[in-house]
């Protein structure tokens, strides 16, 4: 049975997109010498403003600016002066929060109770806690007086825009670094508007750059030889080029890049807790998580009641206008992330997997993709091995937890995985023996800015997040 | 009497699998001491042998890694008193090399050191996490896995010790290339180590020529790190780490200026060869 639930959509009016943009370069818009790039609301198809594709001298530009603040300002500036700046972000952020969040629903097409629940404060706690650490980083384990390793050059993907750019831009500002980003294609708004954020918190000028670009302009920024340190989050693909790209140079890297997170879901878990684990591993964001828990692994003998449970709870999923509060799943975020995601389910049905998706009505416009599970899926199938990055799960079955263990460890990722047993013994012998950066025992996809986030294998290396996130940040 | 003795020689072969095979390819390469004189014929490591060696330090990871930290100390803290009971031939090879007695002293100490890291490394560089919700939040540093490493030509035990230690003690497997033109203390530090309970595989010792053999150490898709230590060559180490980034290994660069391996090593070598995993747990009654 669905409820009826009447629209209940978040007001729009809260948020000012401009026509067009221009690069945030040494405290200032200007200008580009780059083309122009749209971009689009995922849910409408509409077209919500223009900005630059950074070119080559856009990018020197930018890094020149951030030199320049590095070693005139924000270099030399004692920890305490840098927190205080960081802490005046964190605020701003907190003020703005309804804004950003509706913008960033409007951009990506995830869903407002989302961005407005899980993104938004997640952004300001990220900014506050490094804040914290920028006058205390001789404490961190890292030696007595840690200094910075100059320019970072940043590139972000699109699933989580501003979240992402709070996890590049706070622990790099805190250790005294400063920094040139470069936020996706297809969903720069939010990065625009923190630049705006910048200038109201009266930062610096060339601090934080902002360059917005496709493929191409991350590709200059990486490649810069002005840079000192390369962050990135993305695809695993993207990040080997970038490995191959800085290789011979003293350019130190972090990569956050793709997953295909085991879910594994022993007989004695509480089934409806399991579940809602599951919808919240896989549907979270559209399932466009590079941790999602996108390979259910569920023991033989309760396989057939935890379908069924799946179901029941997949029909109830409201899927539809991201701005509406009601909704459980947005829009994909482009025209061309759901063509992938079409090809591969399509590619699950055609190697023998069978495919159930919620029935649901989708909107007649912008990009939309039912919650979707594969059923009799082995090891061998693409679904079971490539990331989709969107709502589709597949289900294989287990008998013993060493059978689970074989599997979950059978991918060439690890970036993360869930256990859901009662029994604690077991969740502690087998988080030991999987190789994935993240462990979520009876729960899925938390974040915590205190708590170290990042991959095994070709999942990346490095890690965002809580202490352990300074060292990628601080010279050897 | 001793004078009319004809000395036993040694026959210095590769290390594999805790095994002592000579090279799958049948082929040695004279090892000439500093002044020039012939010491001894070293087994020239093929492919195939890096492959064995990788596949052994693979199978070699489970068990070594499932090891308690205070076994892992304990036996790396044998290998030590091991190293000290063969104090004579290491001055012998290593001096003969043209290294000093200081420079075994040292791998010793070194070992010990290291030993003693075994149960603190995860207590220095993990922990909870203050989260903020209900949740039990513990961060802890694990072995990477598979290490490939390149140990530093320049000295043959020290540099040795300097790069082994640090990567198995958290409970790394390695395979190592000897220094190409010092390899005979590596291949007596392999006998060390297979007498003193350490399980077969968790060290692996190929001797041979680096230009060979390490290319297909760096392209191997079973090997989780790479320690370029020994590439002083910017050319060959960026070809070595583009070669390392098709399954993403984490990459030690070899050192910009010459690394005085006498010098206290510090923390960063076990940092680079370990992941912190963390682990969530809902709290509630």
């Amino acid at each position: 049975m669905a409820f009826e639930y009447a629209p209940a959509p978040e007001s729009r009016s809260v948020v000012d997109i401009r026509e067009s943009y221009g690069l945030f370069i040494d405290g200032e818009f200007a200008d580009g010498a780059g083309g122009r790039i749209k971009t689009v609301n995922p849910a409408t198809e509409e077209v919500l403003s223009e900005v630059v594709e950074a070119d080559a001298a856009d990018v020197d530009r930018a890094v020149a600016a951030a030199r320049r603040a590095y070693d005139r300002v924000w270099g030399p500036m004692p920890g305490r002066e840098r927190a205080k700046y960081l802490y005046r972000i964190a605020r701003i952020v907190q003020e703005r929060a309804r804004e950003l969040a509706v913008l960033e629903s409007i951009d990506n097409g995830k869903p407002i109770r989302e961005s407005r629940d899980v993104d938004v404060p997640l952004v300001a706690a990220h900014f506050f806690y490094y804040a914290g650490w920028a006058d205390k980083l001789g404490y961190a384990g890292f030696g007595p007086d840690p200094k910075p390793v100059g320019v970072a050059g940043q590139v972000i993907p699109w699933n989580f825009p501003l979240l992402m750019l709070a996890w590049k831009i706070a622990p790099a500002l805190a250790c005294g670094n400063t920094v040139v980003l470069k936020p996706a294609e297809t969903t720069p708004l939010t990065a625009l508007a923190f630049a705006e954020i910048c200038q109201q918190a009266e930062l610096p000028a060339g601090v934080v750059n902002i360059v917005t670009g496709a493929g191409e302009t991350g590709r200059l920024l990486v490649e810069h030889p002005g840079v000192d340190k390369v962050a990135f989050t993305g695809s695993t693909e993207v990040g080997k080029q970038i490995a191959r790209s800085v290789a011979g140079t003293r350019k130190r890297v972090t990569l956050e890049l793709g997953g295909k997170a085991a879910n594994i879901v022993f007989d004695d878990a509480p089934i409806d807790q399991a579940v809602e684990g599951i919808v919240n591993g896989i549907f979270f964001n559209q399932g466009h998580v590079c941790c999602a828990g996108s390979r259910l692994l569920v023991q033989e003998s309760i396989a057939d009641d935890l379908l069924a449970a799946l179901k029941r709870r997949m029909s109830l999923l409201r899927v539809g206008d991201p701005l509406d509060k009601n909704t459980d799943v947005g829009a994909i975020n482009s025209a061309a992330q759901l063509e992938r995601v079409r090809q591969l389910s399509e590619l699950g049905t055609s190697e023998g997997a069978e495919r159930w998706s919620a029935p649901c009505e989708l909107p007649e416009r912008g990009f939309w993709f039912a919650p979707t599970i594969f059923t009799g899926v082995s090891q061998a199938h693409r679904i079971a091995r490539e990331e989709i990055f969107g709502p589709v799960l597949s289900v294989l079955t287990f008998r013993t937890p060493a059978e689970a263990v074989e599997k979950a460890n059978n991918t060439p990722y690890g970036l993360s995985a869930g256990i859901w047993t009662e029994k604690g013994s077991r969740i502690l012998a087998i988080a030991d023996k999987l190789r994935a950066g993240v462990v979520w025992a009876n729960t899925f996809n938390k974040f915590d800015p205190a708590s170290p986030f990042g991959g095994y294998k070709e999942s990346g290396y490095g890690r965002e997040g809580g202490r352990h996130g300074l060292e990628a940040y601080l010279a050897k | 009497m001793p004078s009319d003795r004809l000395a036993v020689r040694k026959t210095y072969k590769l290390f594999i699998g805790g095994a002592f095979p000579r090279s799958e390819s049948g082929r040695s390469y004279p090892v000439r001491s500093a002044s020039g004189d012939f010491m001894a014929n070293a087994a020239l490591a093929s492919r195939k042998d890096a492959r064995d060696a990788v596949r052994a330090a693979r199978s070699a990871f489970g068990k070594w890694s499932g090891a308690t930290a205070y076994n892992r100390g304990q036996i790396l803290y044998r290998v030590a008193e091991m190293l000290e009971g063969r104090r004579a031939q290491f001055v012998a090879e290593v001096t003969a090399s043209g290294g000093d007695a200081d420079e075994v002293d040292a791998a010793i100490d070194r070992w010990v050191w290291y030993a003693g890291w075994a149960d603190k490394i995860a207590q220095v560089h993990g922990g909870a996490n203050p989260v903020a919700g209900p949740f039990f939040n513990l961060s802890t540093p694990e072995p990477t896995g598979v290490v490939a490493v390149v140990a530093p030509p320049d000295s043959a035990l020290l540099g040795l010790v300097s790069v082994i230690a640090p990567a198995i003690v958290t409970g790394n497997t390695v395979v190592v290339v000897a220094a190409e033109d010092r390899p005979l203390p590596a291949v007596t530090l392999a006998e060390v180590l297979a007498t003193s309970d350490l399980p077969g595989g968790v060290v692996n010792v190929l001797t041979g020529r680096v230009a060979e053999i390490a290319p297909w150490l760096a392209s191997h898709m079973d090997v989780d790190a790479l320690d370029l230590a020994g590439v002083p060559d910017r050319q060959a180490a960026t070809a070595l780490e583009v070669a390392a980034a098709d399954n993403l290994k984490r990459v030690l660069r070899p050192a910009e200026t010459p690394v005085d391996w006498a010098a206290g090593p510090g923390v960063d070598r076990m940092l680079a060869l370990m992941e912190t995993k963390t682990v969530w747990h809902p709290k509630g009654v």
